[in-house]
């Protein structure tokens, strides 16, 4: 197996009282996109700060390229992102990737980056005169400025439209294939199912769930089925029921098999009407991950 | 040396900010010099007498310089501090080195060029004088004794808020400077007011360049109270500068 390009091993970071990461272990390796998913507070903040060196852990071992990420070496293939609020309002957005720009040995050139992420007719602007989408595309570009091979995304998209949101994904996506390995935070649970492969699930600093994206779904139950019933209480009770959510004669169900589901309520002869059935979103696989675990 | 390069970069960037709003260079570089103009050029007695009109140029000069520490990095830090953009820069392969590098040859750039004018309105319109060697010294002391106004700024750009910061900075400013005889010369002093100003550091930098620029006696008092100072303040920046590196990132 190939050494990993980050890592966090048995990693505790306490503020004070408050334990924001609590024997955390994650290893991020090459090219892939890693989601780290969970509620403000969960801690995805903590890593990504560890990760680029701004604070130390407590107890564990963080590693960024085998180095410690505080040494300064060790971050020139890595790539981050301002928050878009943050970018100096005088400077002019050709100057402001320059800047960046110089700090790598291999940098993409500005107008190339700019038209990779669609801001070349911006160039001349200062950031402060730039719209919320605008910067906020400035600001994730800035990240892949120096070719890096591990980017952290910290809530990229946060504050844009639809459209916005998905050019932006688009172009990450690209840059994932040029090589690059992204780990992306966000409470946007769409967000994590569109960009990532592998899924990192936190809750109240502990890392709850670390497997690929499928096998987060397939935690939940691989169905949902939503139908209502008089007697749905005893439908709740069939075996390949998971999880039921029961709402008068609405039945909401997590399944570990739909068909045989729908095999045994059939045999059962228990009546019930419109029934439908579909596959968990990551919300629902999240709510159950997260509640599981606070249990 | 690619950590001098990052350096330069720094401070070109840090320079194109600062530029991009006037306001701030305005007042580092018109105060002083406008000062001057009132306040010293007017006065024929000082104006005429080579020695008094030299050390109103040397006392003008510690002014901008004392303004211009206060400001550049009380405000500077207290500000950046308050965007997230700090924290981003900190976290691009850069050594702490070169982010130092750039703060301080940007705030002295603006320092410098905040002096000139004040020297060149005191060649032309006082009959102040000085040997080549006496401005070098000069300039060299001036920027030695800048240390301890910059560490004042730096420990309130760490230990308070912005809008704190910009009210702090003036009262300090103004107090330092008047009863460090920055504005009117320390001959003027009544003797309760002059033992007091001699404790302070803007006092003692003024003493200690003019003696610089125009020799005689060495200033002993001034010389190891400014050094104490510098010391005392150069810890307690850094204690600050310490305690918001936990803070911050709550």
């Amino acid at each position: 197996m190939m050494a990993p390009l980050a890592r966090l091993d048995s990693v505790t970071r306490r503020y004070g009282e408050v334990v924001a990461l609590d024997d955390a272990t994650i290893d991020v390796g090459e090219a892939e996109i890693l989601g780290l998913l969970g509620p403000n507070g969960a801690g995805k903040t903590t890593v990504m700060s560890l990760l680029r060196g701004l604070i130390r852990p407590t107890e564990g071992r963080v590693e960024l390229f085998g180095l410690d990420p505080r040494d300064h070496t060790a971050r020139t293939a890595l790539g981050v992102t301002p928050q878009e609020t943050a970018l100096p309002a005088t400077l002019r957005v050709g100057e402001v990737v320059d800047f960046v720009g110089a700090h790598y040995p291999d940098r993409v050139s500005t107008t190339e980056l700019a038209e990779r992420f669609g801001f070349g007719d911006l160039l001349r602007r200062q950031t402060g005169a730039l719209s919320g989408g605008q910067r906020r595309r400035l600001s994730v570009a800035l990240a892949f400025a120096g070719r890096p091979r591990l980017v952290l995304l910290d809530e990229p998209t946060t504050g844009l439209d639809v459209d916005g949101r998905r050019e932006l994904w688009d172009a990450i996506r690209s840059q994932r294939g040029l090589g690059a390995t992204v780990v992306v935070t966000s409470h946007y649970l769409e967000e994590i199912e569109a960009l990532a492969e592998r899924v990192v699930v936190m809750s109240e600093g502990r890392i709850v769930a670390d497997d690929s994206l499928g096998a987060i779904l397939g935690k939940v139950g691989e169905r949902w089925a939503v139908l209502e019933s008089p007697r749905a209480d005893e439908i709740a009770t069939l075996p390949q029921v998971v999880g039921a959510r029961i709402d008068g004669d609405r039945l909401e169900l997590s399944l570990d098999d739909s068909d045989a589901f729908v095999h045994a309520l059939v045999a059962s002869g228990i009546p019930f009407s419109s029934l439908q059935l579909r596959g968990a979103t990551l919300e629902e696989a999240f709510l159950s991950i997260v509640n599981g675990a606070s249990r | 040396m690619s950590a001098i390069r990052l350096g330069v970069v720094h401070t070109r960037y840090l320079l194109l900010e600062t530029v991009r709003v006037p306001i701030a260079i305005i007042g580092a570089l018109v105060f002083p010099a406008l000062s001057f103009l009132f306040f010293v050029v007017p006065q024929r007695v000082v104006a005429e007498d080579p020695v008094l009109a030299t050390q109103a140029i040397i006392q003008l000069s510690v002014f901008a310089v004392l303004a211009n520490g206060l400001f550049g990095y009380g405000l500077s830090i207290s500000q950046a501090r308050e965007t997230p953009w700090d924290p981003y820069v900190r976290s691009l392969p850069v050594p702490a080195s070169s982010r130092i590098m750039g703060q301080v040859l940007s705030t002295g750039t603006i320092g410098f060029l905040a002096v000139i004018p004040v020297i060149v309105i005191g060649v032309i319109a006082t009959a102040a004088t000085a040997t080549p060697g006496g401005v070098v010294l000069g300039l060299v002391a001036l920027a030695l004794t800048s240390l301890p106004f910059a560490f004042i700024g730096i420990s309130i750009g760490y230990g308070m808020p912005s809008k704190a910061a910009i009210a702090v900075v003036q009262v300090v400013m103004f107090g330092l400077a008047f009863a460090g005889g920055l504005f009117l010369p320390p001959a003027l002093f009544p003797d309760w007011l002059d033992a007091i100003s001699r404790l302070l550091p803007s006092r003692q930098a003024r003493e200690v360049v003019i003696w610089a620029v125009q020799g005689g006696d060495v200033p002993v008092f001034e010389l190891v109270g400014i050094i104490l100072w510098t010391i005392a303040l150069g810890v307690l920046a850094l204690v600050l500068y310490r305690r918001d590196e936990g803070r911050r990132f709550r």
